[in-house]
């Protein structure tokens, strides 16, 4: 069960780190998408989307070409820190940023598309600075497009494996992950760990979900 | 001239016309824009603001200039010490009214305006603790005001602050708006589609139609402009500035002193010097002093200007003491009293409009 828990463990580091990153990235992208006038719109918006339509072995098999030691980012990666960004912790990590964005950057722009200009404009004249007024209106008011945003990316973080095998594959401690473990198991007849993880996964997902739920409906 | 003198020169394309401004208003009391719904009023404001983008204009309030695209200078919104009174009164729901007043303050140069001393302007003690989502239609009006004011701004924008209030909430909210008038320092750009609210307000009109400023002046000397379109019709008159004399109680009736008489009004006015308004329509004139009517308000009058106003009547501008009345008469009764320029008439005055604004306890 130790190495169970371990995979449980590292899972959640990877959907801390991965939500605390998109979380950064999304906000930009969000408000960027959900006040541009820009025709560049609808391909930037496709791109975000992407992730939710292809099979997560498209994008972890264009992700282990481009994260390999033989491309210029994975080259970069091996002389800075000696080694492959493929099958390792941050390679994980990178790989479920562009897997999650959708789930972060949606959310986000639900609920920074009906706030308009007007608070902002009036943050302005009271004397705000652009960034100011984003702070200080615009992130208190989109307090729920911020919660479902972390709330999905972890959870959709957690749930993660097709990707993952293919750019991480299964080093325990390193990229042996909850999802992972559980097919391991399973390969290896191992049903009563299969079930004992999966159990863990299925609650942790169920409460997640109907905490934000109900943060929602109490919102509403 | 008192104070720096605000100047504003703007031409910017709207998608319904192109916004045309070159004028100058008073650095000190207020200006009211005047037009209708369309007329640029609105683009106006939010250009003085910063809110919209200007390829071509220069706006110098006080002897500080904000805008001069030949220059290249363009201060960003925060960085232009005003306040924008939106028409919906934009407060932070996430806060409590306090935190919404707090906001501007905070931000705000150290001014001469407290918190106290806007709270009390304002009457907004019993309100500070509420959210600001828990407001009636008036009470987040004087909250948005309120904000604007603890910002300590050089200049004041106000955008139909009565506009989309039933009428009880706007006469709730009118008492406040006059005590501003009569206790701020700082000039006030007032945009209104109500000449009533604006005669009762300002001491300069502006007039636009169709992005085009029609008309720029001292109220009362812009009020007469009968060749404007705007300030004919059934609204076409004039404003008086009076002083209450006295109440009389048997009959609930005050009688106020203007430069050309004494009016009679049927309300307990509260104010020591009303303005009132009184509509061409509303006055008709007679040769002899008349007898025996029930009208009680009659003036005698010098005929200075017969303008034709339709086919059927025509507008005559009298004078009384210093001041001017605009009155409607037919053509038929211009000719067959014969006046002309020059004569000395008999006003009767049917009704003068008067505001009654107390502040309720």
């Amino acid at each position: 069960m130790s190495d169970g828990w371990q995979a449980l463990w590292l899972s959640a580091q990877l959907a801390a780190v991965t939500t605390l990153i998109l979380l950064v990235i999304s906000t930009p992208l969000a408000w960027w998408l959900a006040n541009t006038r820009s025709a560049l719109r609808s391909g930037v918006q496709a791109i975000v989307a992407l992730p939710i339509v292809l099979p997560p072995t498209v994008i972890g098999f264009y992700l282990l070409v481009l994260l390999g030691p033989t491309t210029a980012l994975g080259a970069w990666w091996v002389e800075l820190t000696g080694s492959t960004l493929t099958f390792s912790f941050s390679g994980l990590v990178i790989a479920s940023c562009i897997y999650s964005l959708p789930f972060a950057v949606q959310p986000l722009q639900n609920a920074f598309e009906p706030l308009g200009h007007s608070q902002v404009e009036a943050a302005r004249t009271l004397g705000a600075s652009k960034l100011d007024a984003f702070f200080s209106v615009v992130v208190p008011m989109s307090k729920a497009g911020f919660v479902n945003a972390a709330v999905l990316s972890f959870a959709h973080t957690i749930g993660e494996f097709g990707v993952v095998l293919m750019v991480g594959g299964n080093i325990p401690g390193e990229t042996r992950l909850i999802s992972i473990a559980i097919y391991d198991s399973v390969e290896s007849l191992d049903y009563a760990t299969a079930h004992r993880l999966s159990a863990v996964l299925l609650v942790l997902a169920f409460v997640t979900l109907v905490g934000m739920f109900l943060f929602n409906r109490r919102r509403a | 001239m008192t104070g720096p003198q605000i100047r504003i020169k703007l031409a910017l394309p709207r998608d319904a016309f192109r916004l045309h401004v070159d004028i100058e208003i008073p650095g000190r009391g207020i200006t009211g824009v005047f037009g209708e719904s369309g007329s640029g009023k609105t683009s106006l404001l939010r250009c003085i603001a910063g809110l919209e983008p200007v390829r071509d204009g220069r706006i110098e309030i006080g002897g500080e200039t904000w805008l001069d695209t030949e220059a290249g200078l363009n201060r960003p919104v925060h960085e232009r010490p005003l306040a924008y009174v939106f028409q919906e009164p934009r407060l932070f729901p996430h806060l409590s009214v306090r935190r919404n007043l707090e906001y501007a303050l905070k931000r705000a140069k150290p001014g001469n305006v407290s918190f106290e001393h806007v709270v009390d302007l304002l009457s907004l003690g019993k309100l500070l603790d509420r959210p600001a989502t828990r407001l009636s239609g008036g009470e987040a009006r004087r909250v948005a005001i309120g904000r604007a004011l603890l910002r300590s701004p050089s200049l004041l924008l106000l955008d139909e602050p009565l506009a989309s209030l039933d009428a009880r909430m706007q006469k709730e909210l009118l008492p406040y708006l006059d005590r501003l008038q009569a206790e701020l320092t700082m000039p006030v750009i007032y945009v209104s589609h109500s000449i009533d609210e604006i005669t009762q307000l300002a001491d300069q009109l502006v007039v636009m139609s169709s992005g085009e400023v029609e008309a720029n002046g001292p109220l009362q000397e812009v009020l007469l402009r009968t060749d404007i379109n705007m300030l004919g019709g059934a609204e076409a008159g004039v404003m008086l500035n009076t002083t209450r004399d006295l109440f009389d109680d048997r009959y609930r009736l005050t009688r106020l002193s203007f430069s050309g008489g004494q009016l009679w009004v049927s309300a307990d006015v509260s104010s020591e010097c009303p303005r009132v308004r009184i509509r061409a329509n509303d006055i008709s004139l007679s040769r002899a002093r008349p007898a025996e009517t029930s009208i009680l308000n009659i003036v005698p009058v010098i005929v200075e200007e017969i303008t034709a106003d339709g086919d059927a009547s025509v507008l005559v501008e009298l004078r009384a003491g210093g001041d001017h009345l605009l009155a409607r008469i037919t053509r038929r009764s211009l000719k067959e009293l014969g006046i002309a320029v020059g004569d000395a008439l008999f006003a009767q005055i049917k009704s003068v409009a008067v505001r009654n604004s107390a502040i309720p306890a």
